[in-house]
């Protein structure tokens, strides 16, 4: 990108890999932020405030697949709402489910079917979700089945850019849609809601939700590790091979599909995980938090903190749901607008976010240095 | 002896009724260095993008180092590239944003595993470690690929080549826009490399003093179809090659001498030595 002006700038930059400072940059902010997560978070906040980040969080768990995927893959996931919905609706039922056996009553149905549906036999679907490991593993492994089989073909397809951004998009739209078609089976428009108990917890209780809170933050934590080890790995190189030039990569003996299935794949694990942890959090899973505006609302943190950069992805998502919240408490009508302004603002002038800014301003002030002595 | 390097067989390329390439017949031995020449829309191009399984052709394309070559036509791009044959494109893609070293090593790595693919490089491989010594990149291989100059990144592309331990290198005017020292030490290079007599190398070119200089054996395309073949010189003396080709060309350079060939002498390397002395 920066190739006009460079090739002869001698190379002081590249020496400072080696220096202390850099070498400890990743282990030390790490444990900044675990530390942040962990140990201040939980003392300062109250309670309330406490679950809000909880929710934050989770969000900003989807960004982290976000950061790989679109920054690192150039797939723009513009439906990461399916995957969070396949999680959360994947936990919501096992909790639904539990429940119910916990009234006692044997046959007992999920008590939003009682009042909307036929009343009769639990559907064959939702049978297996009274299965707490499978409901735990299909939290993840659901969404990642998923995303391969429709990876699996959009990609050999060669269906790309804009076309696979608006495909995606029209998914979260279609399960929307779905899910409220279906009321007597998914709850309709007003979602899955109203859990007592997490895994024999009772979700009333603060001190539980404040465990539900640590489990959020070390997911996080652990997503962020994991994706940086991507990132640093031989395949994060060819990953971004894959976005910068794709038909080159082909003729190295690579099929660039399977790369960028990888990424989508495990992305959309990551949003899985973060909508199931998104229910005990929140209390609810719904058609509207997963549906073409929040699946716009996850690409945009990660575009306004930076997409290509883990911690600006992280940082923006949590930053944009504060302000979403905030902000939307005082102007209720003009956030969506906002929202919309950012991501166009972001994508259209600062392509690395704000995590790019101090690149940005430097380049700009040699620029001008440069343009000054000529 | 057919069978040995690459073989071609009543080759055809059409697109939409147009016939680009129309029946070639091409063998090119191991330790060869191949030329092909021929006026603008001969089908060189193509040709490589045939092999290389870039566009639909039929007919038949085989390659072998021991006699029974693997048939090419209807295999996808990346299957081509795992039987060791690689492709450089008349503008240099190489990975900008990536680094020297990072570009190598992906050349390098096709047959990974998915446990090697997902740790960090350790150290720099030994193909890789050869590749930046033969290609003289060793000094810049941290640097981003894009800030390369012209040659260089045309240089990287050969050396990405050779660290995937390409057998059959096919290049697309790999010295177009290059100064007169990067085409000598590129020709040089493309020398050293067809030195190991397990390579093919087929060079297509429109520079006719590179060609000149530096081919082992020659073929001329026209209008689709193999026109003549053989050493320099025997191309030269052809009386069908100085009327459609040699002849034209030659007209044009005595004419107006930059045109023919994009800019030899001046081109890329200028606007180094400006941005330099403007610097200092």
């Amino acid at each position: 990108m920066t190739t006009t002006s460079a090739p002869t700038t001698p190379a002081p930059e590249v020496t400072k890999a080696t220096s202390p400072l850099t070498r400890f940059r990743v282990p030390g902010g790490f444990a900044l932020g675990a530390v942040l997560l962990l140990g201040i978070a939980p003392l300062a906040l109250t309670d309330f405030r406490l679950a809000l980040l909880a929710k934050y969080l989770c969000w900003a768990m989807v960004a982290v697949g976000v950061s790989l995927a679109w920054g690192r893959g150039g797939l723009l996931v513009l439906g990461q709402g399916v995957f969070f919905g396949l999680g959360g609706y994947a936990m919501a039922m096992h909790l639904k489910l539990a429940d119910a056996a916990d009234t006692g009553i044997p046959g007992a149905l999920p008590d939003f079917m009682q009042l909307y549906g036929t009343g009769e036999a639990l559907p064959w679907w939702w049978k297996p979700f009274g299965n707490p490991a499978f409901a735990l593993a299909a939290t993840v492994l659901l969404p990642m089945a998923v995303a391969a089989v429709l990876g699996f073909f959009v990609f050999r397809r060669r269906v790309r850019g804009a076309y696979f951004a608006i495909l995606s998009q029209a998914l979260a739209a279609a399960l929307a849609i779905w899910l409220v078609g279906q009321q007597a089976t998914t709850g309709g428009t007003n979602g899955l809601t109203d859990f007592q108990g997490f895994f024999g917890y009772d979700l009333d209780d603060p001190a539980n939700q404040r465990t539900v809170y640590f489990v959020i933050a070390v997911s996080l934590l652990l997503l962020m590790a994991a994706a940086r080890q991507l990132f640093v790995s031989r395949y994060g190189e060819l990953l971004i091979a894959v976005r910068d030039s794709e038909e080159r990569v082909r003729f190295l003996g690579y099929d660039p599909a399977n790369v960028k299935l990888v990424a989508y794949v495990v992305a959309a694990g990551m949003a899985g995980l973060a909508g199931a942890l998104f229910v005990p959090a929140v209390g609810i899973i719904s058609p509207a938090l997963i549906g073409v505006v929040p699946s716009i609302g996850f690409v945009i943190g990660a575009a306004v903190g930076g997409r290509a950069s883990l911690v600006g992805a992280v940082l923006g998502a949590i930053a944009v749901a504060w302000a979403q919240s905030t902000l939307s408490d005082a102007f209720p009508g003009a956030w969506t607008y906002l929202q919309g302004l950012l991501f166009v603002v972001a994508v259209g002038f600062l392509p690395g976010g704000l995590a790019s800014l101090g690149a940005v301003i430097r380049r700009n002030r040699i620029r001008t240095r440069s343009g000054e002595a000529a | 002896m057919s069978g040995e390097g690459l073989t071609i067989r009543g080759l055809r390329v059409s697109f939409d009724g147009y016939t680009a390439v129309d029946g070639v017949d091409l063998d090119v031995r191991p330790g060869d260095l191949r030329f092909l020449i021929g006026p603008n829309g001969a089908g060189k191009t193509t040709l490589v993008d045939a092999v290389t399984g870039l566009v639909k052709a039929t007919g038949s394309v085989r390659f072998g180092t021991n006699g029974d070559g693997t048939e090419l036509i209807g295999k996808p791009v990346h299957k081509i590239a795992r039987l060791g044959i690689g492709r450089t494109f008349q503008t240099a893609t190489v990975f900008e944003e990536l680094t020297v070293l990072q570009n190598l090593d992906i050349a390098a790595g096709a047959g990974r595993g998915p446990l090697t693919m997902l740790r960090r490089r350790k150290g720099i491989p030994q193909p890789v470690a050869e590749a930046l010594e033969t290609t003289g990149l060793t000094a810049l291989r941290d640097r981003p690929a894009g800030v390369l100059a012209h040659g260089q990144k045309q240089w990287l592309e050969i050396g990405m080549l050779l660290v995937q331990d390409v057998r059959l290198l096919l290049l697309d005017e790999p010295v177009a826009g290059m100064s007169h020292e990067e085409r000598e030490s590129t020709g040089e290079l493309l020398r050293r490399v067809s030195e190991d007599s397990t390579r093919t190398v087929v060079v297509i070119e429109h520079d006719m003093d590179f060609m000149r200089s530096f081919a082992r054996s020659v073929t001329v395309l026209h209008a689709g179809k193999v026109l003549s073949e053989g050493t320099v010189a025997q191309v030269q003396a052809d009386p069908k090659v100085q009327e459609v080709y040699l002849g034209r060309a030659r007209a044009e350079e005595s004419a107006d001498a930059a045109p023919a060939v994009p800019s030899p002498a001046t081109g890329e390397a200028t606007p180094t030595t400006t941005a330099s002395a403007q610097e200092a």
